[in-house]
């Protein structure tokens, strides 16, 4: 097995490019899970720990700009903790201490996972995945870039660079269910922003659906359901309206960790308690 | 950890019941430890284990070629390479070192591989090809009684009856039961590991092993290969965790056999996954039950049966069935009894030893029974089991009769004046509520409920089986060395030998040896909570016997009759005043060598009522616990546990506590949330990702008071602590729960679907 530990996004890419079938390694929560497990056995890895400019997160002109190698551990403070508290919360329920220290948000995103924990929030804010390639950079919307179970949209050679978030005013809220209080894969979770700006409501349902699903009908109600003046809701009864809205968007399916019945039912009392939080 | 008197800490070497921290402590807390898994030897190969796929299938062939042509591999081996004994096991040898013809669950082992790499030996594992015929499997213990057997020795490993006083006796008020309880693991940190060293002539072999039973491994492995026993040695070496997984044998006779046939060291680590596969589990079990009260609530009669699920092999279901039925009814005045139990072989993982060892099932159903009839009589549940308790003079299930301590009213009444916690804040934290980190809580739907639940178990082996322990005690060069072949699996046995070491002897400096079965005779199983009072009681008598034989001759050195020697405080002195040392001078150019074994009161077979004298010893303890549900969402946060637990006589009270928090920890793992998941025989969450074990944010405050009624024939009066801790702490978290629902939860764990959608989505 040949490894490349590149100091620089450019001879990243000039390996990616090399040898597109290179296993790219950011923080390997979930690639070294699959290796102990035999399920992969790469032949060639790139380690991008080294390249600094993939960890730095920085607040441009109305947009937080998040380095592909940030780790959970660095969502948890400061500029995301200040500027996206829905991602700093999403990041708190990953794994262990180890596991934030080591995890990461491109690494999140690469693998795609329903369960992904910061892909609701990222897909509620309607966020941009800028990945590159030595052909140059292209921008992904992250609806387009999540686009099945475990699937992304990278071209080979091609790498996430960052991921730009907008930074709104309003609540966000992130929730998570599982069976346990902590360092658990999400049975379901929940991701819920108020943009008070533009008067929108936005909401992304993790572990519910062959990858992570927005509640349109159910977000358009809540736009319209809240005063905007005071960004409550009119009539606080909507909230469990929304719930039904929402658990009527999610397409769970039964697996080891739950059922697809209580799925359904709990990401419902998660988003009327979000909407209740939030509105 | 509150307790009633805080233990302190003591800085120098500890005497009995005093609070001696582990000497293993502070290196395993920092991962400086030697674990079996660290092991390492000069010019060592790897092992790895080909294992079926196949819940139940005829094996037509084994095909290693591909595995042997893969470049650093040393050795292949399957069942025609097993020297001796093709078959091992704890009580029968029903069990194949590699299975040949059939295979009876998925991950039984069907060859082993040594190569110069780990990744070597995985990848040739990986080329073994195996062709199997699959046969009808056999997964629902109820079909079991009746099916075509799967195994010549049969399907029923064991059917126990067990008939009291009058079977037609009837109360006045009667509730009725069906409780089921999950496959819940060990959980150990420290996976199988171990390293085989060959002897140079080939004929015979040194294993270093974390186990819980030294001499029955070397036993077993030394059939297996055809050797005397004295031609196997094992050492213990560091071990991760064991709870009963390391009861039966698992990699032992393969690593070993592999350095024979390489003649060279060989170290097999199982991986998580492997090790899921690779030790038995807690019987799943199914049970009804059928109680009897007076109108006033004294307990009339108890019907029940109660079935387990033991997997494809025998390991020790026989015995665990044995104490489901002992302790079917729980501590409790029940003069007539009619109990039928069963445990019954069938294709899905083996079970069988994990701490609680069959009291834990029982003790969910016949703790749910005690609630349900306190509702049913209008009655407070903790005053109902105290008007039940069991006590001295009376007698269990069984028939037999409580000799011993037993303070059973005095453990309840203790564990329900301990202090509860403050109510829930308006406002609290959301980490402190259900969901936790996940941030779901709302506080205005989170409901506190409080629960109760009591037990007792007995300590050691039963049925007749006489578990001794052998301890030795050398002097030599002013230095005590203390041998003993028990096996610390991290339940604090090094603390407790020195403590009676140095309590008997009256000497600070003491020394434990390694564990091996080279220098002392065998200690038993560190299992039913038996090595403080078993190994503890042979380290007493030999470092009695060692101390006599010092006393004696410093006595004989001056022409004193040793009569006339006093013991006071750490010195020798004479009634003459002549001699006046410490013991510490008193050794000094002695030499001494006492060996002793302790045996416990013997024990006796059930009859064909399932009536005997079965136990040696009984001990027991009580649980409240006190939790928030979310209502909508079925989450549970565990607030608190109190307990107050009959042990004798604390030897180290900090140690107790230990072993309070750590069972309290693993019961409420099966109360809510430790299950492996087994679908069509096969295990679905083979991962600490989907296997769950409680984290600090779900362990409670564990609030304890202990009970110290000192226990005859146990060494300083000390009962074992190990398991009832474990037993009752899981239906005391249902009973809460249920107060908080008003819901029935009759299976554990309780899952978030049972608690929100009322148990509809499993059919319940």
């Amino acid at each position: 097995m040949s490894v490349a530990i590149p100091e620089t996004l450019e001879e990243a890419l000039q390996v990616a490019a090399a040898d597109p079938e290179v296993q790219v390694l950011a923080g390997g929560t979930d690639l070294m899970v699959e290796v102990n497990f035999g399920y992969r056995r790469p032949a060639s890895v790139c380690a991008l720990h080294r390249i600094a400019e993939l960890h730095a997160q920085r607040q441009d002109d109305g947009e937080v700009v998040i380095g592909a190698m940030t780790t959970y551990h660095d969502m948890e403070r400061g500029v995301i903790a200040a500027a996206l508290p829905g991602l700093a919360q999403a990041g708190r329920t990953v794994g262990s201490p180890q596991i934030r220290n080591a995890g990461t948000v491109g690494g999140n995103l690469a693998t795609a996972s329903p369960a992904g924990d910061t892909l609701p929030v990222l897909m509620a804010l309607d966020s941009t995945v800028v990945v590159a390639s030595v052909a140059g950079r292209r921008e992904v919307p992250i609806s387009d870039f999540l686009v099945g179970p475990k699937r992304n949209a990278l071209g080979p050679g091609e790498l996430i660079v960052e991921v730009r978030v907008p930074h709104l005013r309003g609540p966000q809220e992130f929730l998570k269910v599982g069976a346990r209080n902590a360092m658990v894969i999400a049975v379901c979770s929940l991701a819920l922003v108020v943009d008070l700006e533009r008067r929108r409501v936005a909401c992304a349902l993790g572990s519910v659906g062959p990858t992570v699903l927005r509640a349109f009908e159910a977000e358009e109600r809540a736009a319209q359901e809240i005063d905007w003046q005071t960004g409550r809701l009119g009539d606080p009864a909507f909230a469990p309206e929304f719930g039904r809205l929402v658990a009527a968007a999610a397409r769970p399916i039964d697996d080891h960790r739950s059922t697809a019945g209580y799925r359904r039912h709990a990401i419902g009392v998660l988003a009327e308690r979000a909407l209740r939080r939030s509105a | 950890m509150i307790a009633d008197t805080a233990p302190a800490v003591r800085e120098r070497p500890g005497r009995v019941g005093e609070s001696a921290p582990r000497p293993d402590g502070v290196p395993k807390v920092r991962g400086e430890f030697a674990y079996s898994s660290d092991l390492y030897a000069e010019g060592m190969l790897w092992g790895a284990t080909v294992r079926s796929t196949q819940v139940h299938a005829r094996v037509r062939s084994v095909d290693v070629s591909a595995a042997w042509a893969t470049p650093g591999v040393r050795a292949v081996i399957t069942a025609s390479d097993v020297p001796g004994s093709a078959h091992y096991g704890l009580d029968s040898d029903d069990q194949p070192v590699f299975a040949a013809g059939v295979v009876r669950h998925v991950g039984e082992p069907i060859a082993a591989i040594a190569a110069d790499r780990p990744e070597t030996a995985r990848l040739a594992a990986s080329r073994v090809v195996v062709d199997y015929e699959p046969l009808a499997p056999l997964l629902d213990p109820e079909e079991s009684l009746t099916a075509e057997p799967i195994h010549p020795n049969g399907n029923v490993f064991r059917h126990l009856p067990i008939r009291k006083g009058d079977p037609d006796a009837v109360g006045d008020v009667v509730v009725e039961g069906t409780y089921t309880t999950g496959m819940q693991d060990q959980a150990f940190l420290g996976p199988e590991s171990g390293l085989a060293i060959p002897d140079d002539d080939g004929g015979g072999v040194e294993l270093f092993i974390s186990t819980q039973w030294l001499h029955i491994d070397r036993d077993q492995v030394a059939a297996c290969l055809g050797l005397p026993p004295d031609k196997v040695r094992l050492t213990l070496s560091g071990v991760g965790g064991a709870f009963g997984a390391r009861e039966d044998i698992s990699l032992q006779v393969h690593v070993c056999l592999l350095a024979l046939v390489t003649a060279r060291p060989v170290k097999m680590v199982y991986s998580r996954e492997e090790s899921f596969l690779g030790h038995v589990h807690r019987h799943p079990a199914r049970m009804w039950y059928r109680h009897h009260a007076t109108h006033d609530g004294v307990l009339v009669k108890v019907e029940a049966r109660l079935l387990l699920d033991g997997g494809a092999y025998l390991s020790s279901s026989h015995h665990v069935l044995g104490n489901a039925a002992s302790f079917a009814v729980g501590p409790y005045r029940v003069p007539n009894v009619v109990i039928d139990s069963w445990n019954v072989r069938t294709n899905n993982p083996p079970c069988g030893a994990m701490r609680g060892f069959g009291v834990v099932q029982a003790c969910f159903g016949h703790e749910s029974q005690m609630d349900k009839l306190a509702r049913a009589l209008g009655r407070d549940p903790v005053e109902l089991r105290l008007m039940n308790a069991l006590g001295p003079g009376d007698t269990g299930v069984t028939g037999q009769r409580i000799t011993g301590t037993l303070p059973m009213a005095e453990v309840i009444a203790r564990t329900a004046a301990l202090p509860m916690p403050p109510d829930l804040d308006d406002e609290p934290p959301m980490l402190a509520l259900p969901g936790g980190a996940g941030r779901t809580a709302d506080r205005a739907r989170v409901v506190r409920g409080v629960g109760f639940a009591a037990n007792y178990k007995n300590l050691m082996y039963a049925e007749g089986f006489d578990d001794f322990s052998t301890a030795r005690c050398r002097i030599e060069h002013g230095v005590v060395t203390i041998d003993c072949a028990c096996a610390e699996v991290g339940q604090g046995f090094v603390t407790i030998a020195l403590q009676i070491a140095r309590e008997v002897l009256r000497i600070d400096e003491v020394v434990l040896a390694p564990a091996n079965t080279a220098e002392v005779g065998s200690a038993g199983s560190t299992s039913a909570s038996r090595q403080t009072w078993m190994s503890g009681g042979a380290v007493e008598a030999a470092c009695t016997a060692a101390r006599d034989r010092v006393l004696a001759e410093v006595a004989g050195r001056v022409g004193l009759p040793v009569s006339d020697l006093d013991l006071r405080g750490d010195r020798v002195v004479s009634r003459d005043g002549r001699i006046d040392l410490t013991m510490t001078e008193a050794i000094e150019g002695l030499v001494v060598d006492e060996v002793r074994e302790f045996h416990h009161a013997r024990t006796h077979p059930f009859d064909e009522h399932g009536q005997g004298d079965a136990h040696v010893s009984f001990a027991g303890a009580a649980h409240r616990a006190v939790v928030d549900v979310d209502l909508d969402l079925g989450l549970v946060r565990v607030v608190q546990i109190a307990t107050a637990q009959d042990v004798g006589r604390a030897l180290n009270p900090l140690s107790v506590g230990g072993q309070i928090e750590g069972g309290v920890a693993q019961g409420l793992g099966l109360a809510l949330m430790e299950e492996i998941l087994v679908d069509d025989g096969r295990i679905r969450n083979a991962s600490f990702t989907d296997y769950l074990v409680p984290t600090a944010l779900d362990a409670p405050e564990v609030v304890w008071s202990l009970i110290e009624e000192p226990e005859p024939g146990a060494p300083f009066g000390a009962k074992g602590v190990g398991e009832p801790p474990v037993v009752s702490s899981t239906p005391a978290i249902v009973s809460a729960i249920r107060a908080a629902t008003g819901l029935d939860l009759t299976r554990v764990p309780v899952r978030p679907e049972d608690l929100a959608l009322g148990g509809r989505e499993h059919g319940l």
